[in-house]
């Protein structure tokens, strides 16, 4: 074996060695991507099931007046219903997800359109009992919209990893599905937010 | 995910539920900034709602530590990004972490300027689970992060939430890294500054300027132009400074029959600077640049005395365009004349700028900031999971992994 060829063969080693370890540790990025994904949509489900537990519970207190608390049951029963049907048919995400985020933009809707202003917010909480169930609410909202976009932060930072040619030259993302972020209006009620942040909720 | 979470006590209101929180400063406890007096007003309010909170940073001083905090190590001076910074970094320092994680079973782990190379950094790579990062600065010199992008880019995958303390740290985040950020401003104690007695009262109207003299930035010069015209219109008037001062350097800025006006109180503690502020008539901020937030304003806001502040963005945004202090046009000695003479003639505008500067303040007290941080945790928190070490950094670690994490997953 001449010397050019002990030289060449040591090359094409080392560049091997060096893909094998660029993909190696891409693989784990990935991964590691993709287990993130999977928890902040774990929490999504959690949180929104909270806001609907809340919201039923604020429907049925008799803190509101009964076309109100009609609205916000029908609302509440609904996205229950679409969380239910979302959980059971849970690894095929492409089903009923996109009428899920209608339904539950329905609820943010309804919630918002309730609690718009302060004094719709003043009269509840001045009942008994009603200072806790507002508070509640305006945190369960905040906490679905805080943990929608960070899910949607995360998709994006793994969708960015997944074009790279490489990654799909190799199948380094193996079946797992393109992920997909979750679009719905979750915009807390403006009666609920005060404050120099940009949606701080009353929690005193 | 069973329905009958839905029913369990919500943890939105603090203290329903406990969390534990480890807390990450990455420069020395025990050298004034503003990140680490963030860090210690956010783990002190966090612990007065109920939570656990353990906060790690470097110190020179061990001995100096609160109880609530472990020591990270020594800082080293390191040339960085221009300039000598006293970081932690190395492998001590990362076994340091790792072990720290180990021993905190923390539900959520909060790291401060990630991408300082530091601890912060550290627990980035050493640390895997729910995350929540918080950006402090607007870095304008961008070349280190252009440097280590992939290292940056990297770590910020593991974050699962970013929190920005600012329009800029925000701009700086998503110019950079990519991605956006829930914006949180930084919080003040109300009482610590409402509540203490003011120095002793002496004759004259006390006009506050806070900071080192020989930093450009913080504006001295704009005032001390503006300073023989105001005590013509108000010859009682006094100049406090407070803060590391060249005396003989302000001195020569002005005329020697003004010396006698200026009266330097050297480096205060945030007690004295707190009792400084309560006993001044204005506090005035001639900064002409560099501030991303500007905390000291509502520090004086919080103590009831009415601001004069350049006009910066930032400081635009803390006084609410003007209606909670007034601001000048910055850098502009004759406008700030003019609005400070205008405050000091009048106390009717002093009385009612103090009264919405109060209002404003408590707006970013402590106890409503820490709320929504609580928030930003609670959307991260896995329950029944905690911060675990991440084996991954490390090839070895990665070889050592496998076995045990196969039959996990």
């Amino acid at each position: 074996m001449s010397m050019g060829t002990a030289i060449l063969i040591a090359a094409v080693f080392v560049f091997a060695v060096i893909c094998a370890l660029y993909l190696s540790v891409t693989a784990g990025r990935l991964d590691r991507l993709h287990r993130r994904i999977d928890s902040s949509r774990a929490s999504l489900d959690v949180q929104l099931a909270r806001r609907q537990a809340v919201a039923s519970e604020l429907a049925a207190s008799g803190l509101l007046d009964p076309a109100t608390a009609t609205v916000i049951a029908a609302a509440a029963h609904a996205a229950r219903e679409a969380g239910d049907q979302d959980t059971r048919i849970a690894g095929d995400p492409l089903v009923n997800d996109g009428r899920r985020w209608l339904i539950e933009s329905d609820l943010s809707g309804v919630l918002a359109e309730v609690f718009d202003d302060s004094y719709e917010v003043a009269e509840v909480m001045a009942l008994p009992g009603g200072h806790d169930i507002v508070v509640s609410l305006a945190g369960i909202t905040r906490r679905v919209q805080l943990t929608r976009r960070f899910h949607n932060d995360g998709v994006r930072a793994c969708r960015q990893v997944r074009a790279h040619r490489f990654v799909r030259w190799f199948g380094l993302a193996g079946r797992t599905p393109w992920p997909s972020t979750v679009e719905m209006d979750d915009t807390p009620p403006t009666g609920l937010i005060f404050g120099p942040g940009e949606g701080r909720t009353l929690e005193t | 995910m069973s329905r009958d979470e839905g029913a369990a006590p919500i943890p939105g209101v603090s203290g329903q539920r406990t969390l534990r929180i480890g807390i990450v400063c990455p420069y020395a406890w025990d050298v004034p900034g503003g990140v680490q007096a963030h860090v210690r007003d956010l783990a002190e309010t966090l612990m007065d709602f109920g939570h656990f909170v353990r906060v790690i940073t470097p110190v020179q001083d061990p001995s100096l530590l609160p109880d609530y905090a472990d020591d990270g190590g020594r800082p080293r001076s390191v040339p960085y990004n221009g300039s000598v910074a006293r970081l932690t970094l190395g492998m001590r320092a990362t076994n340091h972490v790792r072990r720290w994680i180990r021993e905190g079973e923390f539900d959520v782990v909060h790291v401060h300027e990630p991408l300082a190379p530091s601890l912060s950094l550290l627990t980035c790579w050493a640390a895997e689970g729910p995350i929540v990062a918080t950006w402090h600065s607007s870095i304008a010199r961008s070349r280190a992060l252009s440097v280590g992008y992939y290292i940056a880019q990297t770590a910020m995958e593991k974050v699962s939430a970013r929190i920005a303390v600012s329009e800029y740290a925000r701009r700086t985040l998503v110019d950079h890294i990519g991605g956006d950020a829930v914006l949180i401003p930084n919080g003040v104690k109300v009482a610590d500054f409402a509540e203490v007695a003011p120095l002793e009262p002496r004759n004259g109207r006390r006009v506050l300027f806070l900071g080192r003299t020989g930093e450009p930035r913080k504006g001295l010069s704009v005032l001390l132009r503006s300073w023989p015209g105001l005590r013509h219109n108000f010859p009682d008037l006094k100049l406090v400074i407070v803060g590391a001062a060249d005396e003989a350097d302000v001195l020569a800025q002005l005329p020697a029959e003004d010396a006698a006006s200026l009266e330097f109180l050297g480096p205060l503690s945030d007690h004295g600077k707190a009792r400084a502020l309560r006993s001044a008539d204005v506090y005035v901020a001639p900064n002409t640049g560099g501030e991303s937030f500007g905390i000291v304003l509502l520090e004086a806001m919080s103590a009831g005395t009415p601001v004069v502040a350049s006009d910066l963005p930032a400081f635009r945004r803390v006084l609410d365009d003007g209606r909670t202090g007034a601001v000048f046009i910055n850098e502009d000695s004759s406008d700030l004349t003019r609005v400070l003479s205008r405050v000091l003639s009048s106390s009717a505008e002093r009385e009612s700028l103090a009264a919405a500067g109060s209002a404003r303040a408590a707006e970013f007290d402590w106890s409503h900031i820490a709320a929504d941080v609580v928030a930003v945790y609670d959307s991260v928190v896995q329950p029944g999971e905690v911060v675990k070490v991440d084996l991954r950094g490390q090839l070895m670690g990665r070889w050592g992994q496998r076995g045990s994490t196969s039959g996990v997953r």
